[in-house]
């Protein structure tokens, strides 16, 4: 080590230089941040291993899970996940973006400020309330209403066959698009306030209407912060445990139907793990844990993949 | 020679700051007038009552008339919109759109008015970028990103943006303040070329500035017009005695 570092450790005065001390405690708690991912990684692996041993690449492909017979196949679990999933995000998004849109550039102040606080605060209700006014309010509606609709009008579709249950994909979905829509919408509103006034100034300077304008300067500047808003929903959509188990019937099959029940990894974690006594069966429910784990950290990897892209494009500039 | 612009008692509110106090002043077609004055003497502002910019600020409040050719702009039920496809207006910064490609930018105004077939956008796109000399720099790059030019092309962009909506008016806010001198020099030599069509407006705090490109200067004190005719007699033998120890920088 050279003499300056040592005399940078070590002050005359007070013995230890503070600056140091600051540093070394810094490093110690973010390295303990990625220490606890590891070791839990570790973890789950390990007391994954019979399942893995025993079932290998079948666990992902296979779609039977009986306890009793002691075979488990996760396919159901990893296509309710992510069907429901995209399905929530695919509605929640234009809904999301019309709300900030309108928060932003087109209420009154006041008033798109109450909006906002408005979309903040449904952000805060615990999953469990959704999931509750789901399976008690939403889910006999559906079973009444619209999904009877669906089956006589679309029912020629793959999507909309079957009997109408109530408790289904379709409701996971749509207590899903609930659950995102605020999260979406609060950071996009962010989003499109950082916009410059000069990039809107540049498009109404140009003749463009207010829609134009919004649809020239404002999302088109506001795109990737959008983007990383959307990906942001869909890390919570994946890894949502209570609403969705409440309300999708917890019926581990692959149905191209909405109306017909199905299950998610995080539902059957919650649902068995007090009840499975085998090894097995709780090294099963680990491994799905090391999967959805493994799923939510590849989206959150593609969304930084297209973030850089998107922003490397852009730079250079007042971006 | 024909007035484009005429303002008369021309008074600008914000909440209660009074901005612009009573101006009156005609700009001359196919001309260059500069506007000077020290900051904060309501310049900018006037330029943007001209072509309706205020509309966007809600505490915003202007009376008086803006005659372009023979009509009111602030008449009711004259849509802003197609007074500012009329009066373009380029501004301090350069701000190009940045998610899109240096030819999207150039017709992005044009395209407002509707559809436009892929040999028409060609043809304005590399008509505008001529017209601003910037075509031989970028025409190998059209498809790239805006923001991968200089400042001093940026803002060549911008006004190539302006032009290709085929504005009859102009309002240059600042538009080379931001700029190197090379930049500035070529804003100028393209302010000088562009009044053969259109008439253009220019704020400027550069006093050598408006000397350069300007026919005729207005000049601003506290929101009022304090002096106004050929750059020339303002330069030299001004009327007022604020006006000459303005340019001959005693205060300001």
């Amino acid at each position: 080590m050279p003499p300056e570092a040592t005399s940078q450790k070590w002050n005359i005065k007070t013995g230890l230089n503070g600056d140091f001390i600051f540093k070394g405690i810094t490093v110690v708690f973010a390295f303990s941040i990625l220490a606890i991912l590891l070791i839990m990684v570790y973890e789950m692996a390990g007391e994954s291993l019979p399942a893995m041993k025993k079932f290998g690449w079948r666990f992902i492909t296979g779609q039977d899970w009986d306890a009793v017979q002691g075979t488990f196949g996760a396919l159901p679990y990893l296509w309710g996940s992510v069907v429901s999933s995209v399905l929530a995000l695919l509605l929640a998004t234009p809904l999301s973006i019309g709300s900030a849109v309108f928060i932003t550039e087109i209420a009154p102040k006041k008033f798109g400020g109450v909006i906002a606080a408005l979309v903040e605060l449904l952000a805060a209700i615990p999953s469990v309330i959704y999931g509750l006014w789901g399976v008690l309010v939403m889910a006999p509606w559906l079973q009444q209403t619209v999904q009877p609709f669906l089956i006589d009008h679309f029912g020629f579709l793959p999507f909309f066959q079957g009997a109408p249950y109530g408790v289904s994909m379709l409701a996971a979905v749509f207590i899903l698009m609930i659950m995102v829509v605020p999260i979406i919408t609060s950071i996009t509103k962010e989003v499109l306030l950082a916009v410059p006034q000069s990039q809107k100034e540049a498009a109404i300077a140009l003749g463009a209407t207010r829609w134009e304008m919004i649809r020239m300067a404002v999302l088109p500047y506001g795109r990737s912060g959008i983007l990383g808003a959307v990906i942001l929903g869909l890390g919570r959509a994946v890894g949502e445990t209570m609403a969705v188990t409440m309300v999708i019937g917890n019926t581990p099959q692959i149905s191209l139907s909405l109306l017909s029940p199905a299950y998610t990894m995080p539902s059957v974690i919650a649902n068995e793990f007090a009840e499975a006594s085998s090894k097995l069966h709780s090294a099963a429910l680990m491994e799905i844990g090391l999967i959805l784990l493994a799923v939510t950290l590849v989206i959150n990897a593609l969304a930084r993949l297209l973030l850089w892209s998107v922003t490397r494009k852009q730079s250079g500039g007042g971006l | 020679m024909t007035t484009k612009v005429k303002l008369e008692n021309l008074n600008v509110h914000f909440g209660n700051t009074h901005a612009v106090k009573d101006v009156s002043i005609d700009f001359p077609e196919n001309s260059v007038t500069a506007i000077i004055g020290p900051s904060g003497c309501g310049k900018s502002t006037v330029l943007r009552s001209i072509n309706r910019m205020h509309d966007l600020a809600p505490s915003a409040r202007v009376t008086g008339k803006i005659i372009l050719d023979d009509a009111d702009i602030y008449d009711k039920g004259v849509d802003p919109v197609s007074i500012r496809r009329r009066v373009g207006m380029v501004f301090q910064k350069p701000n190009p759109f940045p998610a899109m490609s240096i030819y999207d930018n150039v017709i992005a105004g044009y395209k407002l008015n509707g559809k436009v077939n892929r040999s028409e956008a060609d043809g304005i796109v590399e008509s505008s970028l001529k017209r601003v000399a910037l075509w031989d720099e970028v025409k190998d790059r059209l498809k790239t990103s805006a923001m991968e030019l200089s400042g001093g092309q940026q803002q060549r962009l911008c006004i190539a943006r302006t032009i290709a909506v085929k504005p009859e008016v102009i309002l240059m806010d600042e538009p080379a303040s931001a700029l190197d001198p090379l930049s500035t020099l070529k804003i100028e030599e393209l302010i000088e070329e562009l009044k053969e069509k259109y008439t253009i407006i220019i704020v400027t705090h550069n006093m050598q500035q408006a000397a350069r490109v300007s026919d005729f200067t207005a000049f601003f004190y506290l929101g009022e017009l304090v002096e106004c005719g050929e750059t020339r007699k303002i330069f030299t033998t001004p009327d007022k005695k604020q006006t000459e120890d303005y340019i001959t920088g005693r205060f300001g």
